[in-house]
């Protein structure tokens, strides 16, 4: 499984590589004990390539010995991120079908206040590795700890939210574990055989393709915003682990030395919003496209735009919607002077519901459009802000 | 500095449809083009040539009409390329997609300072290749780069990488492995020069015999992750159209839709 060749100078490396603190120097070289998970962070730090891990392909026969739905946990700041709630949301009817246990993998430093919430959408356990170097994501870190973990405790089944984060670190434990995965997936559904069939969009949403992985863990990146929440039970209580992990600061090969934040409009990222309301090239000028941030604030939604939009610098990319941007698909998407290029449309087509305003009714958009408006955004936006601020009046 | 730039020909996707008879994907008549944030990964990779001396090497897995894409590239200033083409690596899932690059990379550049790829192709938009290249080259990885400074002396990268909320400032040494978002640059167009010359720069063709990784491995047959079914998504209700209204009585439908929906 693991093996040290006689290459190891007992330089002392990989001991201080080891999160698991698994290693120690014998006789000038590296002895490995029980605390192994078979993680990989040694093979990754050896500059003498004298440690090797073989991992055994999955045997149809060994499919049984991995047990247990696990959901990667995503945080910002000090609140999980929906999709991680979707997921163990999703994950419950899941093991519920498989009758297994559903598990969340919590990475962080003084993370004890997630874990109600992740009992309350249902965890039966969480593992818990805490460390300073934890503390925000980074590739190395997470992926040496993670890979650990799985490789230890055999999940059949590990789900990441197919964030920057998620499609960041899910690929890197995977081709560490030389396993399958699966991007960006809209479905997921266990079959006769007890096998996870994965959906997802490809081409563009053109198409869908069912996928299956013949290794164990199966895991899956999964869109946000596409599974349902559910109702949190807040009597649940989860059985927690703690995984004891250490980690050298030099293990973590790319250093954040700052970090930057671009959320002036609504601070949601908008693959997670429920409402977007995003602008076109038909609100001529960057002065007009505060009708558009009016209007998000009306309806309690978040801001999005059409490419035109932001390559004029009118809004940071992460804001963009389409091809070269975000997929998202929120409940009610508004698409105001926007004519609905297929590079647009790929990105937002199966939001749930769609009201264009565009003053030409030939404008691609309007076939999408749950509700189209062929008419004057100018005229139209300024009214429909006044009826809804006198709506909520209304209510209040 | 050596850069190697992996990039992809993919379909244009907005002609791709499934055959309803067959359930296969339709692929003839349906243009090839370079993968639009490939150019932006070749566009830096030129950048940062032009700025500190080097080669660029494009390198990329796929059948012989590929070279298309090669050609964009060599046209656009890349100084030679490989192309990985034969009939054991079709099929590859992401996994093994990777597995084969980074053989290539590790037995024919295996002194190159810098990977460049687009984040992710629009025919599967996984973004999962880059990443599990790195990881079987043992490199670090900064995704969804919109700026890079590269400090040669030093060996060291600074990256700009985006995040759902802004972006991080990452700090790494080289080598390293870099994927490219829209906002890196603008991707130049290949001069007339370009274009004449592109024809006459190497391009060496590789196949699963000239490799030294585990045959196994290549292609489907590799493949951890198997299709069972490809479906065509179900299509949009058509909507309701407001047309030729005044603007308060647009706006107030657009009100009364909202209190149907249960939005408001």
């Amino acid at each position: 499984m693991i093996e040290v060749f006689d290459t190891c100078t007992g330089c002392g490396i990989c001991v201080s590589h080891c999160p698991f603190g698994a290693i120690r120097l014998v006789e000038k070289k590296a002895q490995i004990n029980e605390a192994c998970t078979l993680c990989g962070a040694c093979v990754k730090s050896c500059p003498f390539g004298a440690i090797e891990i073989k991992r055994k392909i999955v045997t149809p026969t060994d499919v049984s010995s991995y047990r247990g739905v696990w959901v990667f946990v995503e945080k910002h700041d000090d609140q999980l991120r929906n999709v991680t709630l979707e997921l163990l949301s999703e994950g419950r009817k899941l093991a519920n079908k498989l009758n297994e246990p559903l598990a969340a993998l919590l990475l962080g430093h003084n993370v004890t206040d997630f874990m109600k919430s992740l009992s309350a959408y249902g965890a039966d356990k969480i593992y818990v590795a805490e460390h300073e170097a934890l503390e925000r994501y980074n590739s190395d870190g997470y992926a040496d700890v993670l890979t650990g973990i799985i490789a230890k405790y055999k999940p059949s089944v590990v789900l990441f939210g197919a964030t920057m984060n998620g499609r960041d670190l899910a690929p890197r434990i995977a081709a560490r574990l030389r396993i399958g995965l699966t991007a960006d997936c809209t479905g997921l559904e266990i079959d006769e055989e007890g096998r996870l069939v994965q959906t997802r969009p490809a081409y563009g949403g053109n198409i869908m393709a069912s996928i299956l992985s013949c290794t164990r863990p199966q895991m899956a990146t999964v869109r946000p915003n596409v599974m349902k929440m559910s109702e949190p039970d807040w009597t649940r209580r989860a059985e927690i682990e703690r995984i004891n992990v250490t980690i050298d600061p030099k293990a973590i090969r790319a250093r954040v030395i700052d970090v930057v934040k671009e959320v002036a409009d609504r601070a949601v990222n908008i693959e997670e919003a429920d409402i977007i309301v995003s602008g076109g090239r038909g609100l001529g000028s960057p002065e007009n496209f505060k009708l558009i941030r009016e209007l998000a604030e009306a309806l309690g939604g978040a801001v999005g735009a059409s490419r035109p939009i932001v390559d004029s610098g009118w809004l940071p990319h992460h804001q963009q919607v389409g091809q070269t941007g975000k997929t998202v698909s929120p409940k009610l998407y508004v698409a105001v002077g926007i004519s609905g290029a297929i590079q647009h449309l790929i990105g937002m087509q199966t939001s749930d519901i769609i009201i264009a305003i565009n003053k030409d009714p030939e404008a691609p958009i309007f076939k999408v459009a749950t509700l189209g408006v062929v008419g004057d955004l100018f005229k139209i936006v300024p009214l429909l802000i006044e009826e809804l601020h006198k709506v909520k009046k209304a209510k209040s | 500095m050596i850069i190697v730039v992996c990039i992809k020909q993919v379909p244009e996707i907005t002609e791709v449809k499934i055959d309803p008879n067959t359930k296969t994907l339709m692929r003839e008549g349906v243009p090839s083009i370079l993968n639009p944030l490939d150019e932006f990964a070749v566009e830096e990779a030129l950048r940062i040539r032009e700025k500190h001396g080097g080669e660029v090497i494009a390198v990329t897995m796929g059948p012989p009409q590929a070279k298309e894409a090669i050609l964009k590239c060599l046209a656009m200033g890349v100084d030679r390329a490989i192309h990985l083409s034969d009939r054991a690596f079709a099929g590859a899932d992401t996994l093994t997609t990777a597995y084969t690059l980074a053989k290539a990379i590790k037995q024919f550049i295996p002194d190159f300072n810098i990977i460049f790829c687009g984040k992710q192709a629009i025919d599967g938009d996984t973004a999962q290749v880059p990443v599990e290249l790195a990881e079987w080259l043992n490199l670090t990885q900064i995704t969804g780069v919109k700026k890079v400074e590269i400090d040669p002396k030093n060996r060291k990268v600074v990256a700009h990488s985006e995040t759902d909320e802004g972006y991080e400032i990452i700090e790494s040494k080289l080598p390293v492995l870099l994927t490219a978002i829209k906002e890196l640059n603008e991707p130049r167009l290949p001069a007339l020069g370009g274009i004449l010359s592109a024809k006459k720069k190497e391009t060496r063709v590789i196949t699963a015999a000239d490799l030294d990784g585990d045959k196994e491995l290549f292609g489907l047959n590799g493949s951890p992750t198997q299709v069972v079914e490809i479906f065509t998504p179900k299509p949009r209700e058509k909507g309701t159209n407001i047309i030729g209204e005044d603007s308060l009585v647009a706006a107030k439908k657009i009100i009364q839709f909202l209190f149907e929906k249960g939005v408001i």
